[in-house]
């Protein structure tokens, strides 16, 4: 068998188009899914009492089903299954949205270790120093807690990136996709499935790269002082 | 003693081999049974498919049921003769005819040079298509330009998907899923409301969904299916292809049409 890449020449744009919808699939679910998760990590922090342990109670449920059953099925069930209730979504909205919360939901466990690693002696201190609940939660808890769980927190995304090339079977146009459709098209599958995992790899590599970028400039507490 | 065993080996070799020319002489001669044959035996023999609904399968009674098989039992009863149905896969349906072990292939057969070269068809008798479907309610749609601006479902990769590709205006959205189940769940749950597909399996889903049975709006490749019957057998198809004018003309088609595939004829077959 001979490799022969030109014939994936007139399928460039189709390439590109799948590569721009992974592309801001990604980054939209990278952001949302981490503001999610500091948000439920906020809620369910301590020991809440109230209206916010029932709020807690219920995104542990969310956290846990989401953790324990296959990404397609959410997608499925989304895409699928909210138009029968009557609410309408589109494929890109139904995986961009079954996106977020898969990663909210691995996050926020993620973030959970983190903080549970923080001593508790620490977070008493700022509160009995006057900070608020909020101010001792993202200054004193969340940050050392973010640096601490950051290389988990960057191979979940860079695994909410992979796992993005499910949504092609909803029929979003993403790269896997693209890809998928090529290979349809001109039977050359080896050549298509060859450039694609390329662009995966390269990806993955960027998204790693961005990731150390902005972490160095986030932690430089870190990086002078004793960790 | 080896010898021996050698030469019984090539003994029964020689006579298998004897069988095999004998066999394929006979299937040679085979003589296609004319019409006066079968009025005079008082039996049709009928290939019908039992494996591709609905034109022909197996019933919960374990007989064989499906548009293939009402075809067969009009036609016997219209020649005033016994049916015997035979029961054929896609790839022996014409090796049964050449080999005259049934009169008649009413099996989702469609026309083709290749095929027309060792025998013969009659005239169309059954609908077998690729359209866009749309809901119950959707409007007609009358040339490819009417598609524009519509989100139509498909298998990707299939037949449909490519006609419909190259058929379709730019500002027509094809949303391609991976297998069938996908693109019918996807038509079902409402995500689009149009599909392209043939309409054996608009019909399957009519089967199971009645309040959204897809109705074709748009024909994008028809391929109708044919009965066929051995070459030079002049009396048989002109009887046949009357039967099948009649069954245009009397509405049994039509009927059928309604039991198996819950649709209307496509206009090529309606009278």
């Amino acid at each position: 068998m001979t490799l022969d890449f030109s014939t994936l020449l007139p399928y460039t744009d189709v390439i590109l188009e799948g590569l721009v919808t992974t592309l801001w699939l990604t980054v939209v679910t990278t952001a949302a899914g981490i503001a999610l998760a500091i948000l439920v990590a906020y809620v369910r922090d301590g020991s809440p009492t109230g209206t916010r342990a029932v709020i807690s109670r219920l995104l542990g449920g969310y956290v846990e089903i989401v953790r324990n059953t296959p990404f397609i099925v959410q997608l499925f069930f989304l895409y699928f299954g909210l138009p029968a209730l009557g609410v309408p979504i589109s494929a890109t909205a139904a995986a961009l949205l079954a996106m977020i919360l898969n990663l909210g939901a691995y996050t926020a466990e993620i973030l959970r270790a983190g903080i549970d690693s923080t001593l508790k002696g620490q977070h008493e201190a700022a509160r009995a120093l006057g900070l608020s609940r909020r101010q001792s939660f993202r200054h004193v808890v969340l940050v050392p807690a973010f640096s601490r769980v950051y290389p988990s927190l960057i191979s979940q995304c860079i695994i909410v990136m992979l796992g993005s090339a499910v949504v092609s079977q909803i029929s979003v146009f993403d790269l896997t996709y693209a890809a998928n459709f090529i290979q349809s098209r001109n039977f050359r599958g080896f050549e298509v499935y060859l450039v694609v995992t390329l662009i995966y790899l390269l990806l993955a590599v960027g998204l790693r790269l961005a990731f150390e970028f902005v972490g160095r400039r986030l932690f430089a507490f870190r990086q002078g002082g004793s960790s | 003693m080896f010898a021996f065993a050698k030469n019984r080996f090539s003994r029964q070799l020689v006579l298998a081999l004897c069988c095999t020319v004998a066999a394929g002489l006979a299937a040679l001669s085979a003589q296609a049974s004319d019409l006066e044959t079968i009025e005079q035996r008082g039996t049709l023999r009928v290939a019908v498919p039992q494996d591709f609904p609905p034109f022909g399968s197996v019933g919960t009674d374990l007989q064989p049921q499906g548009y293939d098989i009402d075809m067969a039992h009009y036609l016997a009863d219209q020649m005033d003769v016994d049916l015997k149905l035979v029961t054929v896969t896609s790839a022996n349906r014409i090796p049964f005819l050449q080999t005259d072990k049934v009169d008649l292939v009413i099996s989702s057969l469609g026309r083709n040079p290749e095929r027309a070269a060792v025998i013969d068809f009659t005239d169309a008798y059954a609908p077998f298509f690729l359209g866009v479907f749309g809901t119950p309610e959707a409007e007609a749609i009358d040339d490819a330009s009417g598609l524009s601006g519509k989100t139509i479902g498909v298998t990707r990769g299939s037949v449909e998907d490519m006609e419909l590709s190259d058929l379709a205006p730019s500002d027509t959205t094809i949303q391609r899923f991976e297998d069938n189940a996908t693109t019918i769940s996807a038509f079902l749950s409402g995500q689009v409301s149009y599909i392209a597909t043939g309409n054996v399996v608009a019909a399957q889903i009519a089967e199971r969904n009645a309040e959204r049975a897809p109705t074709m709006v748009f024909q994008i490749k028809n391929s109708p299916c044919y009965i066929g019957l051995a070459q030079d057998n002049g009396a048989l198809k002109d009887r046949v292809n009357a039967l099948i004018e009649q069954a245009k003309q009397d509405g049994t088609l039509e009927s059928m049409s309604q039991k198996w595939f819950h649709t209307a004829l496509p206009d090529d077959l309606s009278s």
